[in-house]
């Protein structure tokens, strides 16, 4: 039955864990359905994942959309994407919301060809206007701010960027629907996966990324910014520099041609600020920014910042942040 | 083997950007472009498998008249011919429009392999290449930072998630979109820039592709910028002073008193 109010949330999950992100597509859904009476929908794919019904209807969705079955295990892009297309077919839903993450991305811009949607990437805002949406989102490495209206006839497909909304509970009587799964021929098969860098927090989630830049001197001693993330419980980041050079692996790198990050603390540690880098983290709620050199683009974004010798203060700042942590 | 390398050019990295008056768009005039990053690491790939399969290379761009520039230096690189989509009635499209077009171009080349970047760096829509695979009904690995072909058909690639990587076989024909990381890109020798003078650019429009321009183009675009704005200035913020561990002891408990972090 087709349902011209209802918003679609695609319930992210690996290794039977919900996205966070998710939780902040269902808030944001919520307002877009607003006064409406519009209803929620979430589409949760994978295998052993029913459980994590319970966990949508705590955040609002009204109906949820599961296949659980070993066809779902692993996320391979055409068979993930033939089921969102039977849900949306059968829904009739204007509305399409994923987070966007490894999977979104790869995931919804396909799933808005098939479905010949209109497609925007990276939101930090949605909200509805007379006619269709209006969107915010960064573009150029954070360089600009782009207000994009969304228009025509045919539904809507848009990726969320991660911590642009916040997630808030909302429990609804929530109902689960069972999806028989499509069968697909996939020619592009998951046959493997591997962990690297799997060693931390998700930069692109994370509420605190500590970042480390050519300011070390060398890779030998990067180890001072990996102990400071470990100690406050964040993730590691990088400037480009020191990621061209080789002293990390590229999905740390913080950037125009790395990562956006918005944690709500960010610490840049011999990083001078480039204005890539700049562009890449200055919508960080507080920044603390470390350099030798007071003359450092870097402490011109910084709410504080600290000239000094990083290899005399990183070690400091971890050992105080531990004491302060251990002792609250 | 006949590869389709899909090129994009953007503003430099490194380039400072100015809204013009109507807040549209960016000041022309301020900025260098260049290749999108990420399309150079797909241009490598697709040159590494020139070398060990003799696959034709095809590169395709679109865009105003200074795409020239980006497609010749790929010829100078090593692609056998390049295509430019020029056509002012094609520009003004939203990103499904782009798709669109640049599907219909690469069904015209008859390629059997898409090399494009997993996003640019000025929209960061990272759709292009994944909607140009389901257009053609083809599969597509987005976001590859490791490629190996087996053959022509059949390759094994690696493709960077959260904290991990997945290991994926794809069966031609197919897209993959590059990540950094997936290899070093060449500069163009001497000999090569010589000999691209002599190699075929083409300028294809919307009749070329069999396209209607109004369905695909401006007309047609359901996404639309109507503002840009620089980003929110930060508020000022203060230099700690100090020796190293009354620094250290201030902002710790600025971080943890003041700003409720720690």
């Amino acid at each position: 039955m087709s349902n011209q109010r209802t918003i679609l949330v695609f319930a992210e999950q690996r290794d039977g864990k919900l996205k966070r992100s998710v939780l902040e597509c269902l808030a944001l859904a919520r307002e877009l359905a607003g006064s409406g009476g519009g209803s929620i929908h979430a589409v949760l794919l994978g295998a052993g994942v029913a459980s994590l019904a319970g966990e949508l209807k705590e955040h609002g969705a009204s109906r949820i959309h599961l296949a659980d079955s070993e066809t779902f295990r692993l996320p391979t892009n055409e068979t993930y994407v033939a089921a969102l297309a039977a849900v949306c077919a059968e829904s009739g839903s204007p509305l399409v919301l994923f987070p966007a993450s490894a999977m979104g991305r790869d995931l919804a811009p396909r799933l808005a060809a098939r479905i010949d949607a209109a497609f925007v990437a990276e939101c930090l805002s949605l909200s509805t206007r007379a006619e269709g949406y209006t969107a915010k989102k960064s573009m150029l490495g954070g360089k600009v701010f782009a207000t994009l209206d969304i228009s025509g006839a045919g539904p809507v497909v848009v990726t969320m960027k991660p911590g642009a909304h916040a997630a808030s509970p909302a429990p609804a009587a929530g109902e689960v629907a069972a999806l028989s799964p499509v069968a697909v021929d996939a020619r592009a098969r998951i046959v493997g996966l591997a962990a690297g860098g799997g060693d931390g927090v998700d930069l692109q989630e994370a509420d605190v990324v500590v970042s480390g830049g050519r300011g070390l001197k060398g890779p030998e001693n990067f180890h001072l910014v990996e102990s400071l993330a470990k100690a406050i419980g964040g993730a590691v980041g990088a400037s480009r520099a020191i990621v061209d050079a080789g002293w990390v692996a590229h999905h740390h790198q913080v950037g125009q041609t790395g990562v956006t990050v918005n944690p709500k603390l960010y610490i840049a540690c011999g990083i001078s600020g480039a204005i890539q880098h700049l562009a890449g983290m200055r919508g960080s709620g507080c920044i603390v920014a470390i350099n030798k050199d007071p003359e450092a683009p870097i402490f011109k974004v910084a709410d504080y910042g600290l000239v000094g010798d990083a290899f005399e203060i990183l070690p400091l700042l971890t050992e105080e942040i531990r004491r302060v942590r251990e002792a609250s | 083997m006949r590869i389709a390398v899909l090129i994009k050019q953007v503003p430099s990295s490194e380039a400072r950007i100015r809204i013009t008056a109507d807040g549209r768009g960016i000041e022309p005039g301020d900025v260098e472009f260049v290749v999108n990053p990420y399309d150079e690491y797909a241009m490598e790939a697709a040159l590494q498998l020139k070398d060990k399969f003799g696959a034709e290379v095809v590169t395709v761009s679109l865009g105003p008249p200074r795409i020239h520039e980006a497609l010749r230096t790929s010829l100078a690189l090593g692609a056998d011919r390049a295509v430019a989509l020029d056509d002012p009635a094609l520009f003004g499209a939203d990103a499904g429009g782009v798709a669109r077009m640049l599907a219909a171009a690469v069904r015209k080349l008859e390629a059997d392999l898409v090399l494009c970047g997993k996003l640019s760096i000025d929209e960061e829509n990272s759709s292009v290449g994944v909607q140009v695979a389901e257009l053609l009904g083809w599969p597509h690995v987005s976001v590859v930072s490791k490629l190996e072909f087996a053959d022509e058909r059949h390759a094994r690639v690696e493709r960077e998630i959260e904290g991990g990587v997945e290991q994926i076989d794809v069966d031609c024909p197919a897209v993959l979109t590059a990540n950094k990381g997936l290899n070093e890109p060449r500069y163009p020798s001497l000999k090569g820039i010589m000999m691209a003078k002599k190699k075929p650019l083409e300028s294809w429009d919307a009749a070329a592709l069999g396209l209607d321009a109004s369905a695909v183009g401006a007309a047609a675009a359901r996404v639309r910028i109507v503002a840009l704005e620089p980003p929110p200035p930060r508020p000022a913020g203060q230099l700690v002073t100090g020796d190293a561990k009354e620094m250290v002891t201030k902002v710790v408990a600025a971080l943890k008193n003041d700003r409720k972090l720690i």
